[in-house]
């Protein structure tokens, strides 16, 4: 059975396309079947940090609304097999989504044996981030470590809570995990930037990964290749056992400095 | 051949409903005055029926614009469902703007010759003036977060998590919060001076009992931020925090 995965945060330039590639490959790695759709409608991205934008046809919109078929607008990835990406359209807005027609293109994709649908949210909580979230089975809410960041974070997660085909359907709810990005331990401990403590005691959801602040994240999202790809780079390695914990393993935290072992005994300590 | 089931059943009821006395038919008087009152607050009543009595406007000529004044009150979450006195010229209007007309107050107000003072506005139970709370507590066991708002109509209101910043728990009578206390919090709302709050961790925005607030500059500066803390009203309406001591 596919499961729905949304990508969101309520803020913008936090990381979500940059997540969403991550761990979209990440998953592929790993053998399954998955497809990542681009939800932000006339701000396309995904296929930039994809490295397939040149090689668009149809997109999500024209499937939405009947004008192409779903093989026609998905679009193979090239260096891992068995993902799939579906891109945004540039020239439409949100309002050429439906809830029907995003319906139909999940249920079409699960026919087809997908094992994971990555939902890429665009910024706010207004329509488009609504659909994005609205069929989801688990939601990757990401978060950069300041207070603003953090606070939408906190109202998504409300509007995952009530707003959701689960939580109007009585259904179990959605499963929340946290994924803090750009995240500068040294900064943290002078007082800059909010701690992991500080974010999971506000946001109070289990902690998937912590992504250190990088380089390599500009330079993957330059060159069109996801950074969970760059296996030497600390962000990318950090992707990586964020979506081993996403499968059920159990990764200690990296990257998150020497004093922090602490915190990280009572995460994930036994 | 199995009977259907009744369709409806017509019966008559005795419902206890919030009057609105309306001292001026002013629109924008009165939405100042209720912006005033509950501006901070949209939708603050929610969905709550209402009675409009027009016996303080009696004896004058006032043209009521009764369509604005329905949707005026409806901002915030006042149903009108008819009126109660006035004269017959207003009992007309009110007719045609589709509002059921009450019978005659119980117990018409006397004072007519004394200019009734602002407030412009007063909303009353029909029945006793400040009836204690009877409903159950609400509880919520979930965090309320940014942007939601948690509502114990008639009772206190129990938080088993944290109340996020920018989240809003209002109750008619005690908050319980059994978490960190960052959003808002107003207890008493309908006229409970005696209403509490009860926090594990204070670190609200804005905390208010029965309309008394204390904003967080002001909160920030007491002993008791951060730490487990009960609010209440005093003497001149002043607001007391205390460190909750345990053990």
């Amino acid at each position: 059975m596919a499961k729905i995965l949304v990508v969101t945060s309520g803020k913008g330039g936090v990381g979500k396309t940059t997540t969403s590639a991550a761990i979209s490959t990440g998953l592929a790695l790993r053998g399954h079947k998955v497809a990542v759709i681009d939800f932000d409608v006339g701000l396309r991205n995904l296929d930039l940090i994809m490295g397939v934008e040149r090689r668009v046809v149809y997109d999500f919109v024209n499937v939405v609304q009947g004008e192409a078929n779903l093989n026609q607008a998905l679009i193979r990835d090239k260096r891992v097999e068995s993902l799939y990406i579906l891109p945004a359209s540039q020239t439409r807005d949100k309002d050429a989504l439906s809830e029907e027609g995003v319906k139909r293109v999940l249920d079409e994709l699960k026919a087809d044996g997908f094992d994971y649908i990555v939902c890429d949210s665009p910024a706010g909580i207004e329509k488009g981030a609504q659909l994005a979230m609205y069929f989801a089975d688990e939601a990757i809410v990401v978060s950069n470590p300041e207070v603003s960041s953090v606070r939408d974070s906190d109202r998504m997660l409300g509007i995952l809570a009530s707003k959701s085909h689960r939580a109007q359907n009585n259904e179990t709810p959605i499963r929340e995990h946290l994924l803090i990005t750009r995240y500068s331990p040294g900064r943290a401990d002078a007082g800059e930037m909010l701690n992991i403590d500080d974010m999971l005691e506000i946001l109070s959801i289990p902690l998937l990964g912590v992504i250190p602040e990088s380089p390599a994240v500009l330079q993957a999202s330059n060159a069109g290749t996801p950074v969970i790809l760059d296996k030497e780079s600390d962000a990318g390695q950090a992707y990586d056992d964020a979506v081993a914990r996403l499968l059920g393993e159990e990764r200690p935290l990296r990257f998150i400095t020497a004093e922090k072992k602490g915190l990280l005994a009572r995460l994930f300590g036994k | 051949m199995t009977e259907s089931p009744p369709a409806f059943a017509l019966k008559g009821q005795m419902l206890s409903l919030a009057t609105l006395e309306l001292y001026n038919p002013n629109i924008i008087t009165l939405a100042t005055a209720l912006k005033e009152r509950l501006g901070q607050n949209p939708a603050f009543f929610d969905h709550t029926p209402v009675v409009i009595d027009l016996s303080p406007l009696q004896d004058t000529q006032k043209w009521i614009d009764f369509p604005a004044l329905v949707s005026l009150i409806g901002n915030y979450g006042l149903i009108a469902v008819g009126v109660r006195g006035g004269n017959e010229t207003q009992r007309n209007q009110a007719q045609s703007a589709h509002l059921a007309l009450f019978s005659e107050s119980r117990t018409p107000s006397k004072d007519t010759t004394t200019p009734i003072p602002a407030p412009a506005t007063e909303v009353a139970a029909t029945s006793e003036p400040c009836p204690p709370p009877c409903a159950g507590p609400t509880v919520i066991s979930h965090p309320l977060r940014s942007g939601q708002q948690a509502y114990a109509r008639g009772g206190d209101l129990v938080v088993e998590a944290a109340v996020s910043n920018g989240a809003e728990a209002v109750a008619d009578g005690s908050i319980h919060i059994l978490g960190a206390l960052r959003g808002r919090a107003l207890a008493g709302v309908r006229d409970m001076p005696g209403a509490r709050i009860y926090c594990m961790q204070l670190e609200a925005e804005l905390v208010s009992i029965n309309g008394t607030y204390l904003t967080q500059d002001r909160l920030e500066q007491d002993p008791a931020w951060g730490k487990p803390a009960v609010i209440e009203r005093g003497e001149q309406d002043k607001l007391i925090i205390r460190v909750l001591e345990r053990g």
